[in-house]
C-alpha cells in the first residue's frame, strides 16, 4: 500500500468536514459545532500532509507552525470593533502564503523540475501568483484604511481607472507570455511586481463605507488563490476548500452590493464617497434638537423603540451603553428591537457581533426587510451612528448618489431621535433629509455620553 | 539545460503518471463551488462576521502547499518562502478559529430568567 492511499482518504475526510463546518454556520445554535468541524478538518489536512513522503526534515515545518500559532493568538483577541481590520490583515496573510508558494514553485520548476512546466501548470501558477500578491497588498491597503493609517476617503488621480486596468492588462499579457514561453524567467518578477502594485491601486480609490464589499471580495480572492494553488500542486483538497471560501466571499459581496443597490464595477471603480465640493452647502435648514431628559420621557411613554445602529456605534464603542438602555427600557415594559442594515459597519454582520458582545439576545436583532413593515407602528426610532442607511433621499431623490439603495424606514416612526456629534454630513458627504424631518429630534453629543444620560434619566 | 530546451519540454506531455487529469480537477472545482454557494446562502445574516473569520481559517488550507515546500527543502529559496508561508497560514488558522469561536459564544438567544 502506498502512502497516497492513506493520505487521499484523509484529505477526502477533511473536505467533508469543511463542508459540514459551513453547513452548521446556518444557525447560531449549531454554529459552534461548525468551528469544531473546521478545526478537525484542518488538523486532518495538516496531518495528512505531514505523512507525505520526501521530506528532508521537519525542523522548519515545526518552527513555522509554532511561530504562526503564537502570532495567531493575539490576533484572535482583538476588540470586536477591530475585527474588520483583523479580517483584512488575515486576507493579506492568505494572499501572501499563496503568492510565496507560487513563486517558490516557479523557481523550483525552472531549475529542478522542468517537466512541470506545462501550459496548464504555468497557467495555474500565474493565476495563483497574480491573485495571491494582489490580495496581499490590496488587503494591506484595506486594513490600513480601516485602521485609519491611510485616509479612508477615496484617493483618486487622473485617468486612474485607465492606468489601473492597463497595469492589470500588462500583468495578464506577461502571464500569457510566460505560459507560452515558460523559460522566459524575467517575466516572472515583472508579474509579481505588477500584481503587488495593482493590489494597492485597486483599493486606494475605494472609500471606507464600501469596505464591507471590498473585504468580502478580498475574501473571495484569497479563496481563489488557494484554488489556483490546488491546480498547481495537483491537490483536490486545496481546490475544494478554496472553492468553498471563494463562493462564501462571492455571496457576501453580492449581498453587500445589493444592499447598496450598486454593481461590483461601481464599487471597485466608482470612487464612491469623494468629498462633494460645496454641493448645496449654502442651503441652511433648521433642525430641532432635544435634551436627553426630554428624549427619555418620550421613550418611557413609548410601547416600542427601534434602535438603528451604525458604524458610529462601533467608533464610540457604545454597544455596552446600548445594552444598559435596552435593560432600562425593557424593565419599564417598552419593547426594544434593533434594526440592522446589511452594510451597517465596516464588514458584513459587524453590528450583530457588537450587539451580541453586549449580550443583547439575538432574536432582538432584526434584518432590514423584516423590520421595515413594522416601522410605521414604532413609537420611537433611535438612530445611533447610522447615516446613509436611514436617508429617505434614497427612496425619492433621483439626484442623490444613494438613490435606489434600500434603507431602514426610520422616518416612518412616530418620533425619530438621532444621536450625532454635529451636523457634519456623513461619510459620502450626502446631506441627510431625515435630520430635517418634522418628527426628528437631534440629540447632539458623543454617542456614549448621550446614552449614559438617557439611561440616567430613565432610572430617575 | 538551456532555456530554449525548457520551452520545448514545456510543450511535451507532463511526465509522471500520478498527475490527475485537468478535467477531474475542474469537476472538483465546479462541485465544490456549487456546494459552497448553496451552503453559504443558508448562513444566518446574524453570523456573517463569524462566517468570514471561519472562511479566513479555511482558506489557510494553503498551509498544505506551504508545508510541502518547507519540508522538501529542495533549495534554500524554496525552503524560506515555504516556511514564511507556513507561518502566515498558521496565523490565519489559529486566529481564525479562535476568533470565530469567541464571537459565536456571545450569541445568546435570551438571558436566563427572562421571558
Amino acid at each position: 500500500m502506498t502512502m497516497d492511499s492513506i493520505i487521499q482518504p484523509i484529505y477526502l475526510f477533511s473536505a467533508v468536514l469543511f463542508i459540514l463546518s459551513l453547513m452548521w454556520m446556518s444557525h447560531p445554535s449549531t454554529a459552534r459545532r461548525g468551528v469544531f468541524a473546521g478545526v478537525a478538518a484542518m488538523v486532518a489536512a495538516i496531518g495528512g500532509t505531514l505523512l507525505l513522503p520526501g521530506y528532508q526534515s521537519y525542523h522548519w515545518i515545526i518552527i513555522a507552525i509554532a511561530l504562526g500559532a503564537v502570532l495567531g493568538v493575539p490576533l484572535a483577541m482583538v476588540p470586536l470593533t477591530a475585527v474588520p481590520q483583523r479580517t483584512a490583515l488575515s486576507h493579506a496573510f492568505g494572499g501572501l502564503a499563496a503568492g510565496l508558494v507560487g513563486a517558490a514553485e516557479y523557481y523550483l520548476w525552472i531549475t529542478l523540475h522542468p517537466e512541470h512546466l506545462t501550459r496548464f501548470g504555468v497557467g495555474a501558477l500565474v493565476a495563483e501568483v497574480i491573485l495571491g500578491f494582489l490580495t496581499f497588498t490590496g488587503s494591506l491597503m484595506a486594513a490600513g484604511k480601516l485602521m485609519e493609517i491611510i485616509p479612508t476617503r477615496p484617493i483618486t488621480f487622473r485617468n486612474q481607472n485607465a492606468i489601473n486596468l492597463s497595469l492589470f492588462g500588462v500583468a495578464i499579457v506577461a502571464g500569457v507570455w510566460l505560459v507560452i514561453a515558460p523559460g522566459h524567467w524575467f517575466l516572472f518578477p515583472l508579474i509579481v511586481l505588477l500584481s503587488l502594485a495593482f493590489g494597492v491601486l485597486l483599493i486606494i480609490p475605494i472609500g471606507g463605507a464600501d469596505m464591507p464589499t471590498v473585504i468580502a471580495l478580498l475574501n473571495a480572492y484569497a479563496g481563489l488563490s488557494a484554488v489556483a494553488m490546488g491546480f498547481v500542486l495537483d491537490n483536490k483538497l486545496l481546490i475544494a476548500a478554496g472553492a468553498l471560501d471563494g463562493s462564501s466571499g462571492l455571496i457576501l459581496s453580492i449581498i453587500m452590493c445589493k444592499a447598496m443597490n450598486r454593481s461590483f464595477a461601481n464599487v471597485l471603480f466608482g470612487a464612491f464617497g469623494q468629498v462633494q465640493v460645496a454641493a448645496g452647502a449654502v442651503e441652511q435648514r433648521s433642525v430641532k434638537s432635544a435634551t436627553a431628559e426630554e428624549a427619555a420621557q418620550i421613550m418611557e411613554a413609548a410601547r416600542s423603540v427601534v434602535v438603528i445602529p451604525g458604524y458610529g456605534m462601533a467608533v464610540a464603542q457604545a454597544q455596552h451603553r446600548v445594552r444598559e438602555l435596552y435593560d432600562a427600557l425593557t424593565k419599564r415594559g417598552v419593547e426594544v428591537k434593533f434594526a440592522v442594515h446589511p452594510v451597517a459597519g465596516r464588514m458584513p454582520g459587524h453590528m450583530n457581533v457588537l450587539l451580541a458582545e453586549a449580550e443583547i439576545p439575538y432574536d432582538k436583532l432584526i434584518e432590514m426587510e423584516e423590520i421595515n413593515p413594522e416601522m410605521p407602528e414604532a413609537d420611537v426610532a433611535l438612530v445611533l451612528g447610522a447615516n446613509d442607511v436611514v436617508n429617505p433621499a434614497a427612496r425619492h431623490d433621483k439626484s442623490s448618489p444613494i438613490f435606489g439603495m434600500p434603507i431602514i424606514d426610520a422616518d416612518k416612526a412616530k418620533t425619530v431621535f438621532v444621536i450625532k456629534r454635529s451636523m457634519n454630513p456623513g461619510f459620502a458627504g450626502i446631506e441627510n433629509e431625515l435630520f430635517y424631518a418634522d418628527n426628528t429630534l437631534m440629540l447632539f453629543g458623543d454617542a456614549k455620553a448621550v446614552l449614559t444620560q438617557l439611561v440616567q434619566a430613565l432610572k430617575e | 539545460m538551456s532555456l530554449d530546451a525548457l520551452t520545448l519540454l514545456a510543450d511535451a506531455a507532463p511526465a509522471g503518471a500520478a498527475k490527475t487529469d485537468f478535467m477531474t480537477l475542474l469537476y472538483v472545482l465546479m462541485l465544490a463551488t456549487f456546494t459552497g454557494l448553496l451552503v453559504i446562502r443558508n448562513v444566518s445574516r446574524l453570523l456573517h462576521t463569524p462566517l468570514m473569520s471561519l472562511t479566513n481559517a479555511i482558506s489557510a488550507i494553503a498551509v498544505v502547499g506551504s508545508i510541502m515546500l518547507a519540508g522538501k527543502q529542495e533549495t534554500t529559496f524554496s525552503t524560506i518562502l515555504g516556511a514564511v508561508a507556513v507561518v502566515a497560514s498558521m496565523t490565519n488558522i489559529v486566529s481564525g478559529f479562535l476568533l470565530t469561536d469567541r464571537m459565536l459564544k456571545m450569541f445568546k438567544k435570551r438571558e436566563p430568567g427572562k421571558s
